[in-house]
């Protein structure tokens, strides 16, 4: 188990407990955990529905690859550290981690 | 051929809002019970997502495919409810639903298309899909009124001045076509690079080259200025510098994602975005009303094709009561009587 933290708009940054064992995507965890995270492509790389920040955590995690930079280039708004959820495959070395939610939610019920 | 029709006033047994996998297999399974079907969808084109967004990736869990593309399974949809004549209208969203007096609907566009129809079939995904917008002050103000989101007729633009912003392959393509037909065209991009499409990006830095084009790297479209109508454009890039573009039109190209939209304002029951639905036959809170496919939800609910397929055979079922005014549908199998056409 590591745990993982999810800033929310107010700043607080919430753990959440994750298994490494069972091969998820942070894209799958945001998910089960109840975050606004639709997924429409369902973790191709496709939509940027799960896209993240990654606000803390080891440098390998802040870069994108090729896949998820060419859809991070179609998005009007990224940051440096910008990384798509579905692409971040859970690992022990993830401990600590911190993201912020930044895929569109504007419109949603 | 599809039957994508310009009409403005459609009558139909069967409206379905959503032309993706889901929803075009339910005219096959409401044609087996001889009910007309007339589809509505917001893109453009048929197949929902598998056509938007990934066309060319393989499905593995169609009963029966041990792979097939995307689009291959639209295509293969496509021919196999033609015999049930479909109608299309598409690049419309559904806005408005209105019941009448006799317990039938009428349904109306954004484009002012109406629907009249006994039964209403949403077929919807994750909702429609609507461009992504810029967070620019004043964007919706000039929208229609020089900011487009879409390009649906290109000779709008011709002699005209333009700036595209995106750095994905729509702003590629499009680049390259509207410069020929533009007086002026200036393509802002966020990065320094294109990563998609390499042929297209390298022709789009090749007309750069040779003055036919503007192109703003590591640059972002800050605000407009307008009076009535959009007037110009103001860049940053990455030092502060500002630049004034004055334009025409104003085209963002950031993609397009999924938003319920209109549907959310139908009274429906709703569940975290999707449409709480009883499995016995996937009705809605409002009789007459069913939700099929990925938009649903019910206690075990999975979101995959093969689910949304089943869930259009027990609705069409439970639709024929309603459209043929109380009767019972008989069950047949296909192998017994083939499928017989109307």
């Amino acid at each position: 188990m590591i745990t993982l933290y999810v800033e929310e708009n107010n700043g607080e940054r919430r753990p959440i407990e994750v298994p490494t064992d069972m091969s998820l995507s942070l894209m799958e965890v945001l998910k089960a955990s109840d975050y606004p995270v639709q997924a429409t492509c369902g973790g191709m790389a496709l939509c940027a529905t799960c896209h993240v920040e990654v606000l803390d955590g080891d440098d390998k995690y802040k870069e994108a690859t090729d896949p998820e930079l060419e859809m991070l280039d179609t998005l009007p708004e990224v940051s440096d550290t910008s990384r798509l959820a579905c692409q971040m495959r859970i690992e022990d070395e993830m401990d600590g981690l911190v993201v912020r939610i930044l895929a569109q939610e504007e419109g949603y019920v | 051929m599809l039957n994508i029709t310009e009409e403005k006033t459609i009558s139909t047994d069967i409206c379905i809002i959503g032309a993706g996998p889901v929803g075009l297999f339910a005219v096959f399974e409401a044609g087996l019970l001889k009910m007309r079907c007339h589809l509505v969808d917001a893109l453009p084109q048929i197949g929902g997502q598998l056509s938007e967004i990934y066309p060319k990736k393989p499905i593995y869990d169609i009963p029966g495919y041990p792979e097939v593309l995307a689009q291959d399974l639209v295509n293969n949809l496509e021919q196999q409810i033609a015999p049930f004549h479909p109608s299309f209208t598409l690049g419309e969203r559904v806005e408005e639903l209105e019941r009448l007096e006799d317990d039938s609907f009428r349904l109306q566009t954004n484009e002012g298309t109406e629907i009249y129809c006994k039964v209403v079939v949403i077929a919807g995904g994750l909702g429609c899909f609507e461009p992504r917008k810029p967070a620019i002050e004043n964007l919706e103000t000039y929208e229609g009124k020089g900011i487009h989101y879409i390009v649906k007729n290109p000779e709008r633009y011709r002699g005209k001045k333009l700036v595209l912003a995106g750095g994905g392959d729509s702003a590629l393509d499009w680049t390259l076509y509207l410069a020929e037909l533009a007086e002026e065209l200036t393509l802002v991009h966020r990065g320094s690079t294109f990563r998609g499409a390499p042929d297209s990006a390298a022709k789009v830095m090749a007309l750069a080259d040779q003055n036919k084009i503007n192109l703003r790297l590591n640059a972002n479209v800050t605000s407009i200025i307008g009076n009535g109508h959009l007037n110009a454009c103001i860049l940053s890039d990455n030092e502060k510098n500002t630049e004034v573009i004055n334009t025409d039109y104003f085209i963002p190209l950031f993609g397009l994602s999924p938003k319920l939209g209109p549907i959310a304002d139908w009274n429906l029951n709703l569940d975290k975005n999707a449409i709480a639905v009883h499995t016995e036959d996937y009705s809605t809170n409002i009789p007459g009303i069913y939700a099929i496919g990925d938009i649903n939800t019910y206690p075990g609910k999975l979101k995959l094709i093969l689910c949304g397929f089943h869930e259009a055979a027990l609705m069409s079922h439970s639709a024929y009561r309603i459209v043929s005014g109380g009767k019972k549908p008989s069950f047949k199998y296909t192998t017994v009587n083939g499928v017989q056409t109307f």
